[in-house]
């Protein structure tokens, strides 16, 4: 459990982090999301006490991280993945983390073999490669056997395999009744992972939510329609009071609309359709409209800004470039 | 997973304020002891330290050895009157440069490579981390040196013979010898805990050793006399030369007063440290 209250930081005259209140609740994933910027780091700097508030405070389990005299024991924390000093063995990396909380030496070969890094473990981590670096970086998080766990951007790097790997650890940490607490920046990534979402944006709170509340009230659902009789089609829709917007290719798009309405309005007035079909706004694309205004750094081109919601540098999903990009099959946040 | 993925109890959205997961590793109080171990594991486990105190041992070996043999082969008599503990210094203060490195690294590297926010996410408090750095660095500084300046002056006054020193002189010229340079070392972590940049911490007490004595070579205005006095006699070189009895000029620090001057100033320093470090961001 990890309660934050008003928590602030300011950097000169910009503020990083905004009066940020919410709480981390064990057993589950909680999912940190926010924009390039939004201030995910700065905020897991500060609940670790390594960076010091302006204002407010962070409780672990009702206690100052200052005052936890074996911090590795009740939180293991991934902040990035080369924070270990490149000519030691990953060995000697983590035994002496490990000595400094009194944690058994054998625990550290045990870690190492959890995350797969034995056959390593007396070389120098200098030249390890991101993913190794990464897995390093999670045997030290679960050295101490915490309760509470912090993965900033965890997969950021990593391949398929790595990203895999990563899910399903965290996973089964929560399973056994873990607090997990990740950072990422991307919706997609987070639909996978996480059963409660904290979004962030400019170090503002904006929701702090179950993913499924998240999935139900963020993603538009519309209906998809198409005809070679665009005319009538339109007319019939008008007088019946539903508003069509018209996109690329002559398809009809209406909002809040079921397909079961629609087709037997068709049908009663003797319109051929092509297309009825469906559609929900994607994840990401609820993500990028909740954090549009708030998003720092814009990519500005004519292509961009073209884009119906404002498209944000890359890095955002595949689709973010793609104008109304919609996910066909039906986000339900749960797939895979 | 040491045990399979087995939910305890399903968490409603309101579970207790303690989180369910209970770790079979016992907490057992973790005390300035486990930092100590944490960082002797530290330093013996880089190559940094075994080239520093290596090439420390080197210069202090073969510049105490070669003076000796020199001197002992340019006139036969040797140098009868002079206390032949003396010859020890150039080796030392050569060797003061490497402990400089390996003090400020000692920190220095940390902030480097970003092992800083590990270590202090592991021990979050300043004092201890620092402290326990102290400890480990002061006692490896300050054995290496002691028993590398003991070997060398023993050789000497075996091939030179010389006059008797005296068993206050002997202590002097080892032990206090080896505390004056793990001071100076200590001095250096503490500047390399606040400039956290290796490179930046070690040109800063190189010049602190060597600029004194280089600014006083330039005052030869009489007003600044005083001044020019001041710096020779305070200069870490003429302090190092006052432990074996051999100082530049006839006033100054002497005896044992070196040590106690640098004691006090890299505890000043390393306490600045802590306060600098609790206050700021990693």
């Amino acid at each position: 459990m990890i309660e934050l209250e008003g928590l602030t930081k300011r950097f000169g005259s910009k503020i990083a982090v905004d009066h940020l209140s919410c709480q981390i609740r064990p057993g589950i994933v909680t999912g940190f999301l926010g924009p390039n910027g939004a201030g995910k780091s700065t905020t897991m700097r500060m609940m670790l006490d390594l960076d010091n508030p302006t204002s407010g405070t962070v409780r672990i389990d009702g206690k100052h991280y200052r005052e936890l005299q074996e911090p590795l024991k009740y939180i293991g924390a991934l902040l990035d993945a080369k924070a270990m000093h490149g000519g030691r063995s990953a060995y000697n990396n983590l035994l002496c983390l490990a000595q400094s909380n009194r944690i058994p030496s054998s625990r550290v070969d045990e870690v190492l073999d959890m995350v797969g890094l034995t056959a390593v473990a007396k070389k120098k981590s200098k030249g390890f490669s991101l993913g190794m670096g990464q897995r390093l970086g999670i045997a030290s998080a679960l050295l101490g056997d915490p309760e509470i766990l912090m993965f900033d951007e965890p997969v950021n790097g990593l391949d398929p395999e790595g990203i895999h790997w990563i899910r399903n650890l965290m996973k089964a940490l929560a399973a056994e009744g873990r607090t997990i607490f990740v950072s990422s920046h991307l919706m997609s990534e987070m639909a996978l992972t996480a059963d409660h979402l904290i979004v962030i944006g400019q170090g503002k709170l904006l929701a702090d939510t179950s993913m499924a509340d998240f999935i139900h009230e963020n993603s538009r659902s519309y209906a998809r329609l198409r005809s070679p009789q665009q005319e009538r089609l339109r007319d019939v829709l008008h007088q019946e009071g539903f508003t069509a917007v018209e996109t690329a290719g002559g398809v009809l798009e209406i909002d809040g609309a079921t397909t079961e309405e629609l087709g037997e309005l068709a049908a009663r007035h003797q319109v051929v359709l092509h297309e009825l079909s469906s559609q929900r706004a994607s994840l990401e694309e609820a993500f990028m409209q909740m954090t549009a205004g708030s998003v720092e750094y814009h990519a500005h081109s004519e292509r961009d800004l073209a884009v119906e919601p404002p498209a944000v540098g890359a890095g955002w999903g595949e689709n973010w470039n793609k104008p109304g990009s919609t996910d066909r099959t039906g986000t339900d946040g749960k797939g895979a | 997973m040491t045990t399979p993925a087995t939910p305890r109890h399903q968490q409603g959205p309101d579970a207790g304020l303690l989180g369910s997961y209970e770790s079979p590793i016992p907490i057992r109080p973790a005390t300035l002891g486990d930092a100590v171990a944490s960082e002797w594991t530290k330093i013996r486990s880089v190559r940094a330290t075994v080239w520093t105190l290596g090439v420390m041992v080197a210069l202090m070996l073969t510049v105490g050895l070669g003076t000796a043999l020199l001197l002992a082969a340019d006139s036969s008599g040797g140098m009868p009157d002079e206390p032949v503990l003396a010859l020890g210094f150039f080796g030392v203060l050569l060797g003061s440069i490497c402990v400089i490195t390996l003090g400020v690294l000692t920190i220095g590297s940390e902030y480097g490579t970003g092992m800083i926010r590990t270590t202090l996410t592991a021990c979050p408090s300043r004092g201890r981390v620092l402290a326990a750095k102290a400890i480990v660095f002061a006692a490896l500084a300050f054995a290496v040196t002691t028993v590398t300046a003991a070997v060398v002056a023993a050789l000497q006054t075996l091939i030179l013979g010389g006059a008797p020193a005296s068993a206050d002189d002997w202590l002097r010229g080892t032990v206090g010898v080896g505390l004056y340079l793990a001071a100076l070392g200590l001095l250096s972590l503490g500047v390399g805990a606040i400039v956290r940049h290796s490179a930046g911490a070690i040109t800063i007490m190189i010049g602190v050793v060597l600029l004194p004595l280089v600014l006083a070579l330039f005052m030869f205005a009489d007003r600044l006399r005083g001044v020019q006095r001041f710096l020779i006699e305070y200069s870490i070189p003429n302090q190092i030369g006052a432990l074996y009895g051999t100082t530049m000029t006839e006033s100054g620090p002497s005896g044992w007063e070196p040590l106690l001057l640098m004691l006090v100033l890299a505890a000043a320093v390393l306490g600045g440290a802590v306060a600098i470090l609790n206050r700021r961001d990693v």
